[in-house]
């Protein structure tokens, strides 16, 4: 932005919020320095900074000049372009300090930033402020989060392409966005799937293209009573630990094994039978094949056969 | 998207800011604003330049630099600053939300400042119900943590890793408590590496406060987190993975240093890693769907694991 652009746009703010009746394009031509003679030049560029001041938030609004008349005129209420009053305790200026900090790693610092501005703007002293040896911070390197928290901020859906780690190829998938959460470390989107049909849960570095809006903002509407985060929880947790596993595990080994089994059991001098919950065969033979040889799948057979599968695999 | 705020929304909030504090220092105006001492030099004779329609020095806003403080006076138009956008709304109170997750003695002064910033930001924060940051925590586990770093104590942990399978025991010199993504880790001099260690808070087996005072050594430095959590060091070793496209997931949840496409569709990845004992169990877990490559001696070291492993099978 020029000097002069900046310069005639402040003042087309100033005299929009001064005025309390409503003022024509002609008027603001006439009054608001920084504008080209022409008509036609001048029509242009009245367009672009009105865009440009909506886009800021500044909120320019359009009504008739009176109720005979179809002319309009411009001007900006100032109850509704202020922030409200907004008194904070000290304790509560730091909480915020904090919360703005949170994102400086992540897509939205300039969102938490602008806002922690006009906070001070409105007389909030925040300060160089920090609790006791606490940090709480968020990151989001996955390149798709600008585009998804875009769709998701002006309801629109949205196509990409997406690897989903059980496929050979990643495919085209259209979603309707309804949310976007931080579980565990990662972001997902949550939404509804068209072409399954369902509500889905995506992860965002799964994402494997560019992120393309599509349909009109407003589209997408969240069913009433639908959870993001029990939808991105529940998708991890459905399954029920209904089968039992039964591992050899050397003592002094396998404490990821240990701390969710059922029973331990001592086998031998150097060995103890671990009775283990579990949803998934193939999930819970991952772990085990990462012991090597200090677990061993007793039963099932099905768990025994995946081990085995994957350390026969490694060994050739 | 863009999220650096432009100049206009700069001059707009620095506006009301100097008009609530008068004779203001520009050094540390720039710093609150992220500006140089030259750039806001510039943007306050941009202001002297505006005002009031008429445009006459009385209607101009008045713009005072006395030495090296600012006072700014005639803006009533623009006195208070520009409500919150919504990216900025959801940005504060999400926030304040994830902090509301930790447990801690500032709770209280989070929900207030929670509920003063919806108020003020009004149908702003609406789209805030669309994020969500899931923050896993063992209540019990962070209290003592906090409890140590507010009294400065030493603390002793039971520390899992699953990278070894072992518990370790260890005196730490707590620094902070970070939240990352979700994910809850302790900083701390760790007296028996006798160096700066990350603990993730899910693998802390038992946590007690201890009676000496926590006495980190002046090296201790608290680490800069700006650039991710986990930073190769130049003494790691580099090694290279070949990924089916069932393993590819791997690059999802490992941190690399480089990945190229396989005509397969697979991949292959350049990691590097102080400590090679995990590769060895997660290349004993891939099976057929991914093999090390490089260096020969831990792939070798690899089939010798995954050989003993099908022995122990043998033997039952």
């Amino acid at each position: 932005m020029t000097q002069r652009k900046v310069e005639r746009l402040l003042n087309l703010v100033i005299c929009l919020l001064n005025t309390r009746r409503p003022i024509t394009a002609a008027q603001i031509h006439d009054i608001v320095p920084g504008y080209p003679e022409g008509d036609e030049a001048f029509a242009r560029m009245f367009e672009r900074d009105k865009s440009e001041l909506r886009e800021l938030g500044v909120p320019v609004a359009v009504e008739a000049l009176s109720s005979w008349d179809d002319e309009v005129g411009y001007l900006i209420r100032p109850g509704d372009y202020a922030l409200p009053d907004i008194d904070l305790e000290a304790d509560e200026a730091a909480a915020l300090t904090l919360a703005a900090r949170f994102w400086q790693q992540a897509s939205l610092a300039g969102a938490a930033s602008g806002a922690l501005l006009k906070l001070r703007a409105a007389g909030v002293d925040t300060g160089d402020v920090s609790r006791t040896g606490v940090e709480v911070h968020v990151t989001s390197t996955e390149p798709a989060f600008a585009a998804v928290w875009e769709a998701v901020q002006q309801r629109r859906a949205m196509t990409f392409s997406y690897q989903n780690p059980q496929a050979q190829q990643p495919t085209a998938r259209t979603i309707e966005p309804w949310g976007l959460v931080s579980w565990h470390g990662r972001w997902y989107v949550a939404g509804h799937d068209r072409d399954r049909g369902e509500p889905r849960v995506f992860r965002l570095d799964r994402i494997r293209s560019a992120v393309k809006l599509i349909g009109a903002p407003g589209d997408v509407v969240r069913p009433e009573g639908v959870d993001i985060r029990e939808m991105v929880r529940g998708r991890f947790g459905t399954e029920e630990l209904r089968r039992t596993a039964k591992i050899r595990v050397r003592r002094g080994a396998g404490m990821g094994l240990r701390r969710r089994a059922s029973s331990v059991m001592a086998a031998d001098a150097d060995h103890d039978v671990v009775e283990l919950p579990f949803a998934s065969a193939e999930v819970l033979a991952d772990e085990v094949a990462e012991y090597g040889a200090d677990a061993v799948a007793l039963e099932p057979e099905e768990l025994r056969a995946a081990v085995l599968a994957r350390l026969r695999a490694a060994a050739s | 998207m863009t999220t650096s705020p432009t100049r206009l929304a700069r001059l707009l909030a620095l506006v009301p800011y100097l008009l609530a504090r008068p004779q203001s220092r520009l050094e540390d105006v720039a710093a609150t604003f992220g500006v140089t001492v030259k750039q806001l030099t510039q943007d306050l004779e941009l202001i002297w330049m505006c005002g009031l329609p008429g445009y006459f020095p009385g209607d101009l806003i008045d713009v005072d630099i006395e030495g090296n403080t600012v006072t700014l006076s005639n803006a009533d138009a623009i006195a208070r600053p520009l409500r919150l956008q919504a990216d900025e709304a959801v940005a504060l109170v999400v926030g304040l939300q994830t902090l509301a997750q930790v447990p801690g003695p500032e709770q209280d002064a989070i929900a207030r400042a929670l509920a003063k910033v919806e108020s003020a930001a009004g149908d702003a924060a609406a789209a805030s119900a669309a994020v969500a940051v899931d923050v896993e925590t063992d209540p019990a586990v962070v209290a003592t943590i906090r409890d140590g770093l507010e009294r400065n104590r030493r603390i002793h942990l039971s520390y899992y890793v699953p990278t070894r399978d072992e518990t370790t025991e260890r005196d730490v010199d707590p620094i902070r408590l970070h939240v990352v993504t979700g994910r809850t880790y302790l900083e701390g001099w760790c007296r028996r590496v006798e160096d700066v260690r990350l603990f993730r808070l899910d693998r802390v087996v038992g946590v007690t406060i201890l009676d000496q005072p926590a006495s980190p050594p002046p090296e201790a430095q608290p680490r800069d987190l700006s650039e991710g959590l986990f930073q190769p060091s130049p003494d790691d070793e580099t090694v290279v993975l070949e990924l089916s496209p069932q393993g590819t997931w791997v690059a999802d949840n490992y941190p690399y240093e480089s990945v190229e496409t396989l005509e397969n569709g697979g991949l292959r990845l350049v990691l590097r890693t102080p400590d090679t004992r995990w590769v060895r169990r997660l290349a004993l877990r891939l099976g057929a769907a991914g093999r090390i490559v490089a260096p020969a001696e831990l792939a070798q070291t690899v089939r010798a694991d995954a050989r003993a492993a099908l022995r122990a099978y043998d033997g039952d």
